[in-house]
């Protein structure tokens, strides 16, 4: 029987790829582009604001909602977050990769791959709760202050405009240095990727040919890293610029992209204005990607 | 030959318990095509990206035209490298690889461009400077490693089995060709290939090294003609090593000797050796026709085997195997014979 199976098929390889392809992609067209689709076409529609229901007729009225001061405020605080955790998260996930690839032993390799990705095997929540107790009020840091007499230049810190707040618990810079510790895994791995798979004998015909150590990684290895940076930055770009947790957890009252979505959706039953707010990011996400392309991030893929 | 441009003064490289390079002495002149030819593991590719300065010795010094660079970094020898891989940049085209060097020197971008142009034109691949490595044939991108390195002007160029992944047609042109250029431009070229026809081909002086030691240097005929151990005997070309009772039977004496196949002549048993020549009688055993030539196996009368190989000059393969069973003669001048030492 089974043997009839298999010869049946094996005389009809076309029926064989349209079994293998009909659950990914029924999977990829109804679940996830419908539901952009969804997400698009809702964000034409609009909420009577008297009736508190959905009016299900094309308008732009949503969109023009965006561009209102207090929300273009949001995209511009939650980009601009999202941009310095990027840049954080490159910068230290850089020579650490650098390190992984080029010189560690297999042994020290496989002990710090277990270590950056370690954090991911637990769960976020839990990961990200652990950090108020780093950052708290009464905290681990404000404690190891204390001990080396620099809470006066906490304090001072917590005092500036923008970054500070009433603890580092509860001030961007908490936020920042959260969302660095979350997603510096999905910046380490694809950059050591990119920089394991540049050849030691390209770095040896760099330095054959006069290169001085410093000239041979701004010619050679970082550009052909660069593929890897810009990969993690796309991962740390937009989870930074959707999430809602830890700006909900550490941030100010200022709102960002994810904790807009969330309450106009959640709490207000604003569908079409939290629809209208997800494009943004999607939008800010395809400029990122062109920008991205014309410095050459792709040339060498 | 004149000045020596490198000069290799008692140097070995350990990796561990590993004695890549065994307590290697060796002069390589200037203007010289020079071959270091060995199986893998044998030390020759060691020797080169010692040269390089990749690798460093762990004993011994290397002298680059007379200055010891045995600790010198790669960027400060005036040595270029043709990698085996290759090595192109693959983020830059034809022209941003071979202007790399003269960039780093500094060069303003009309020369580096002048001199590309040039480069381009001594390795066949003019109007190729804009295109990407990864548009490039295999032996396109051999051409353009070449002009890469070529275009310093280094003191030595060193190769590192740069034919090894061409495929056999465009190996016997590259080979003509990396011999033209070099007589052109007159630069010490050292080679390295575990390929004994390649290394006949094209070199002034070769070098066979195995197990880290260098077994003889020589010309390719002093090589070919007059191998000096059975290693090298056996590496380069096929060869008959004969020793003990069957050598003594032959030439009186009881040492190791080395007789190439197409040196040997068969004869019929009636034939009179001259007094340049050693004899032997023997049947033949085996006869594999193979088109230009015809290999034979002789057993000995008192034991031993030889192969005798012979052009088919007139005959034809019926006639080539009536000869299957048949007592014969086997003769070769003396001078044909070389004594093995090791």
């Amino acid at each position: 029987m089974l043997s009839r199976v298999s010869t049946y098929l094996y005389l009809r390889p076309k029926l064989v790829l349209a079994l293998l392809l009909v659950p990914p992609l029924l999977w990829f067209l109804v679940i996830y582009i419908g539901s952009l689709i969804s997400l698009l076409v809702n964000s034409f529609f609009s909420l009577d604001s008297f009736t508190g229901q959905i009016v299900r007729e094309f308008t732009l009225k949503t969109y023009a909602k965006l561009f209102e001061t207090s929300n273009l405020q949001i995209f511009a605080r939650t980009t601009i977050m999202a941009a310095l955790v990027t840049i954080a998260c490159a910068a230290l996930a850089f020579p650490l990769s650098y390190y992984m690839a080029r010189f560690a032993t297999p042994r020290m390799k496989t002990f710090l791959y277990i270590g950056v990705t370690l954090p991911l095997w637990s769960s976020y929540v839990v990961r990200v709760y652990s950090w108020k107790l780093i950052l708290a009020q009464e905290g681990i840091v404000s404690w190891f202050a204390r001990i080396v007499q620099l809470d006066g230049l906490l304090d001072w810190y917590l005092s500036l405009p923008i970054v500070g707040g009433p603890s580092l618990a509860i001030s961007s810079t908490g936020v920042f240095l959260v969302f660095v510790y979350i997603w510096l895994p999905y910046m380490v791995i694809p950059i050591q990727t990119a920089l394991e798979r540049v050849p030691k004998s390209l770095i040896e015909a760099s330095s054959d040919l006069g290169a001085k150590p410093a000239q041979t990684f701004r010619n050679v290895i970082l550009p052909l890293a660069f593929p890897g940076v810009i990969a993690g930055s796309i991962f740390t770009f937009s989870l930074t610029l959707g999430d809602f947790i830890v700006p909900q957890l550490f941030g100010s009252s200022a709102y960002t992209i994810g904790r807009a979505v969330l309450t106009f959706q959640g709490t207000s039953n604003n569908i079409p204005l939290a629809a209208a707010f997800t494009m943004g990011p999607i939008l800010i996400m395809i400029v990122y990607l062109l920008i991205a392309r014309k410095l050459g991030a792709f040339d060498a893929l | 030959m004149g000045e020596s441009a490198i000069l290799f003064k008692n140097v070995s490289r350990h990796f561990g318990e590993v004695k890549a390079v065994d307590d290697v002495t060796l002069e390589i002149h200037d203007g010289e095509f020079f071959s270091m030819l060995g199986p893998s593991g044998s030390g020759k590719t060691t020797c080169l990206r010692m040269i390089a300065g990749f690798d460093r010795p762990t004993l011994g010094q290397i002298f680059l035209y007379g200055q010891d660079v045995s600790n010198l970094p790669p960027y400060d020898r005036s040595v270029n490298t043709v990698f085996q891989d290759y090595a192109l940049f693959p983020h830059m085209t034809v022209g941003e690889n071979i202007a790399y060097g003269l960039m780093i020197k500094g060069l303003a971008k009309d020369q580096r461009k002048k001199q590309v142009d040039e480069m381009l034109d001594l390795v066949r691949l003019t109007g190729f400077a804009d295109r990407k490595p990864s548009q490039l044939s295999g032996g396109q991108r051999q051409r353009v490693a070449l002009a890469r390195a070529l275009v310093n002007h280094p003191k030595v160029l060193l190769l590192d089995e740069p034919l090894g992944a061409l495929d056999l047609k465009l190996r016997q042109q590259m080979q003509v060709e990396l011999k033209a250029i070099q007589q052109r431009v007159g630069i010490t070229f050292i080679f390295v290939t575990h390929d004994q026809e390649e290394a006949l081909t094209m070199s002034d002086r070769i070098a066979v090294f195995n197990l880290g030691k260098i077994e003889q240097v020589g010309s390719p005929a002093d090589i070919y003609e007059h191998p000096q151990t059975s290693f090298v005997a056996g590496f380069v070309g096929v060869s008959n090593l004969i020793g003990g009772e069957v050598a003594k039977r032959i030439t009186g004496a009881e040492d190791k000797f080395s007789i190439r196949p197409e040196k040997i002549h068969l004869s019929s048993m009636d034939a009179k050796a001259d007094a340049d020549m050693y004899s032997a009688t023997g049947k033949v055993r085996d006869v594999v026709y193979l088109g230009l030539y015809t290999r034979y196996l002789v057993e000995l009368d008192g034991g031993g085997d030889l192969v005798v190989v012979e052009q088919n000059l007139k005959s034809t393969s019926m006639d080539v195997m009536k000869s299957k069973g048949q007592q014969t003669r086997l003769m070769w001048k003396k001078e044909h014979i070389s004594k093995l030492g090791g």
